[in-house]
């Protein structure tokens, strides 16, 4: 290193430091990019609920001039909001209602569920304990969806299909397969915490809530998260069981319907409107909790 | 000796390969070594035995000290469930005993023991049909009377044999806890209820934990997945659907009927469908598991890069298509991209194509490109979420001594990155996978499955015609156009495609499962 004099060292600085400016800006517009690809639908979502007609060759609506009404173009308006709460053969606010009271509910009882379950088969030694792991692994290799349909018949015997209570309860009967994530984020839990607890007296419910709940924020708030957003989004079993009546109807369902049994083009714009009305509560929940897991389940996030 | 020589030379031969050789050299010995691993599962058969039957003697062994050693408290528990436990202070734990005894014999007497009694034939009269004279006008009216209910018979019997393999185990630690208490007073220990509700928050504090999420999984997965399978050997369909008709016990027609290569073009029309699907979810979920982890890991690389700045600012934009939920944007793609849809809108407007546009979801080749392209769309920001923290616990000085050797980046990404990466992620990867082959919401919201097949010849099989299962079909939205959109109903055949999903999914998460490094050091980690 001597023998380099202290230009060559400066020039070759240099160079490298063009080199990564260069590879800066490519790396910016690569991302810049790759940010329009996964924002220009939902863009596109928003443009069409806002939008009078659907027209394929339209991305975005005109000015609600008189002229462009006239010459059938699609202009700017509020009217798919309206119609969306106040369309008669589609119960918008009854699904909304629905959807709700499903996801809060099942928020609620699976996230206790869940966490009990992790918590007993991470930081417990019991008899059994491997046995429940494997089965657990095991029924999860089944298609989820042959047991829903005996569940629905079984339903159907006591006049409960079409039920959100009983979709509820389809919801959390299943906490138990979700132990995984929240179990690796207890296993990285130091075991000396516990033990140093129960030297001091401490029984097994103490060190659960006082000592290892207080350090489990951020899998908590991953918890609640996923099983508020899970039946929000869930289609398959919603539409098994709830799908036959209006009513009992889930967002999913009932938008899944608007746009595929009718006449799809008309009801697009709506669908849209009803869209963006459903993706607001999940965004200002994701929004809000993004400190938590953005990088805190990450420690723990994966190990099975 | 002879054995660990082999190893040495193994080792020597192995080394003495080039890099793409070992890499044949290892898969060529993964299933070399099959038979020997199946061997050697094979032997430890015996050991295992002995240690069931050590289990069972010591259960037969105790049974026999309560009979023989008990007081008249323990030996009226044999009949009496609970007995025991009351007269010895542990009224509570006694009672629920006492009471699962009470409740089991009510069902027994109403339910249970005639469906049990009817399991074997799965009822014998649906209903029947009868003409009764309405006494007011003097006509004929028709009347039914429903009896027997194929299901309903399945559903309790099954529901019965739980409860008394339910009833046996609580049976037999009664009586074990009753001598239990019994020797225990002999020292003069008394016990109370007030141990017994200690006990649930601390020293039995796992069933505690566990009680309703494990009823929860019994009662709406593991019995509803026996009956599924049993429904596999009876002849269940819309020829059959209860209350008004019984359905009845087949034995293995449904595999035969789906399976046998007859003269009939009729099989093997569906042997070719069936094929095509399963090959098609195969390639789906290899693509689909794949295609995000590496597009993810990168997307989540190329924003740690050092010295790009608005870091949280692009993880947001991400992150914030994750928060619109997935029915919504498949919906809105498979919109986006129909034939009347926006891009073909215009493609028209400009003139770039003319006539029906480019049919991206309606072309059977396009169509599963576009499926796997549009997945990794909604399926990247997921990944790079979970890989960009894991990135980060890489430590630093690893890439700093690579680079010193000069390592190039992609060299240290296959010798640094991925070796970590694949070590923590492996059974990520693994649910990934299964849950792709099982990926309901892509394929049935994108495309619901089509375009559908056409055949050669007039005469389908219905299970094929009456489903129209399309060339984007994965088998689990197969199983829910047979059983739901459909008219066919044909809940025995569901149920056999069913049971080859999981002989598919379970052979392949259980080579990769056993292999993968996390799973055996799991105590390493804490």
């Amino acid at each position: 290193m001597a023998d380099l004099s202290l230009g060559k060292k400066n020039s070759h600085y240099r160079s490298h430091k063009r080199a990564i400016l260069t590879r800066n800006i490519f790396v910016y517009i690569f991302l810049t990019v790759i940010s329009i690809i996964w924002l220009i639908p939902f863009v596109y979502l928003v443009f069409q609920s806002l939008s009078s007609i659907y027209s394929p060759s339209n991305f975005m609506p005109f000015l609600p001039t008189e002229e462009n009404i006239a010459n059938g173009y699609p202009v700017w308006t509020f009217d798919n909001y309206i119609n969306l709460f106040t369309n008669d053969n589609y119960p918008f606010w009854r699904w909304y209602l629905n959807t709700f009271i499903i996801s809060l509910v099942t928020m609620i009882i699976q996230t206790i569920l869940v966490l009990g379950t992790s918590y007993a088969l991470s930081r417990l030694r019991f008899k059994g304990r491997q046995g429940i792991m494997r089965l657990i692994l095991v029924l999860g290799m089944f298609p989820g969806f042959l047991s829903t349909i005996i569940i629905y018949f079984t339903l159907q015997l006591f006049h409960l299909e079409s039920n959100i209570f009983s979709l509820i309860l389809i919801y959390i009967a299943s906490s138990a397969m979700q132990y995984y994530i929240a179990k690796g984020f207890f296993d990285t839990i130091p075991k000396s915490l516990d033990e140093a607890a129960m030297i001091d007296g401490a029984n097994k419910n103490t060190i659960f809530f006082k000592i290892i709940m207080p350090l489990s924020k951020p899998i908590i708030v991953y918890t609640l998260l996923i099983s508020f957003t899970a039946p929000w989004g869930d289609f398959m079993t919603a539409s098994y069981i709830a799908g036959g009546n209006p009513s009992m109807m889930t967002v999913a369902v009932g938008l899944q319907q608007m746009i595929t049994l009718t006449q799809r083009v008309q009801m697009f714009p709506t669908f849209c409107a009803g869209g963006v009305v459903v993706a607001i509560p999940i965004m200002a929940l994701f929004f809000w909790l993004q400190k938590y897991y953005v990088e805190g389940i990450t420690g723990g996030a994966v190990k099975g | 000796m002879d054995n660990r020589e082999q190893v040495v030379a193994n080792q020597l031969e192995y080394l003495s390969l080039s890099k793409p050789q070992r890499a044949l050299y290892k898969i060529s010995h993964f299933f070399l070594d099959l038979p020997k691993r199946v061997m050697a599962s094979l032997r430890r058969i015996p050991g295992k035995t002995r240690r069931v039957k050590q289990s069972a003697e010591g259960i037969f062994s105790s049974i026999y000290h309560a009979g023989k050693e008990g007081d008249y408290k323990t030996r009226l528990s044999f009949i009496l469930m609970g007995f025991g436990l009351v007269t010895r202070n542990q009224i509570l734990r006694g009672a629920f005993y006492f009471l699962y005894e009470v409740f089991f014999i009510v069902f027994m007497c109403l339910l249970g023991g005639s469906s049990l009694a009817s399991l074997p034939f799965l009822g014998q009269i649906g209903r029947v049909t009868y003409t009764v004279i309405d006494p007011d006008f003097l006509i004929d009216v028709e009347t039914t009377a429903y009896y027997d209910n194929s299901f309903t018979i399945l559903l309790f019997s099954i529901i019965t044999i739980a409860l008394i393999l339910i009833l046996v185990f609580l049976w037999y630690n009664q009586l074990k806890d009753s001598l239990r208490l019994q020797r225990l007073s002999y020292i003069g220990r008394k016990a109370s209820d007030k141990e017994s509700f200690k006990n649930i928050f601390d020293k039995s504090y796992e069933k505690t934990l566990l009680f309703l999420p494990m009823s929860g999984l019994i009662l709406f997965t593991i019995i509803p997945i026996i009956i599924m399978i049993l429904i596999g050997f009876t002849n269940y369909n819309s020829a059959h659907l209860t209350p008004t008709n019984l359905f009845d016990w087949v034995g293995l027609y449904n595999f035969e009927e789906l399976f046998s290569t007859g003269a009939s073009t009729n099989n093997n029309i569906f042997l070719e469908v069936f094929g095509q699907v399963l090959l098609w979810t195969l390639v789906w979920a290899f693509f689909a598991t794949f295609s995000n982890y590496f597009l993810g890991m990168i997307m989540a690389m190329i924003i740690n890069i050092k010295g790009i700045k608005l870091k949280k600012v692009w993880r947001t934009i991400l992150i914030s298509t994750i928060a619109v939920p997935q029915f919504i944007s498949l919906l809105l793609v498979s919109y986006i991209f129909s034939d009347y849809g926006v891009v073909n809108g215009i493609l028209t407007s400009l003139g770039l194509v003319s006539g029906r546009g480019i049919p991206f979801l309606s072309d059977a080749l396009l169509a599963k490109v576009m499926i796997i392209l549009i997945n990794t769309w909604v399926g990247i920001p997921y990944t790079m979420l979970i890989c960009s923290g894991l990135l980060m616990n890489i430590p630093d000085d690893l890439y700093e001594s690579a680079r010193i050797d000069g390592a190039s980046p992609l060299k240290m990404y296959i010798k640094i990155t991925l070796p970590y990466m694949l070590f923590v992620t492996t059974p990520y990867l693994i649910s990934q996978f299964v849950g792709n082959i099982n990926n309901f919401n892509v394929i049935y919201l994108l495309t619901s499955g089509g375009p559908a097949f056409s055949y050669p010849v007039a005469d389908v099989p219905y299970q094929v015609s009456s489903t129209g299962v399309g060339h984007t079909d994965l088998l689990i939205t197969w199983i829910y156009k047979m059983t739901v959109t459909s008219n066919s109903k044909d809940y025995g055949a569901a149920s056999v495609i069913g049971m080859l999903i999981f002989a598919v999914v379970a052979v392949i998460s259980l080579i990769f499962y056993n292999r993968s490094n996390s799973v055996k050091n799991e105590e390493e980690f804490q």
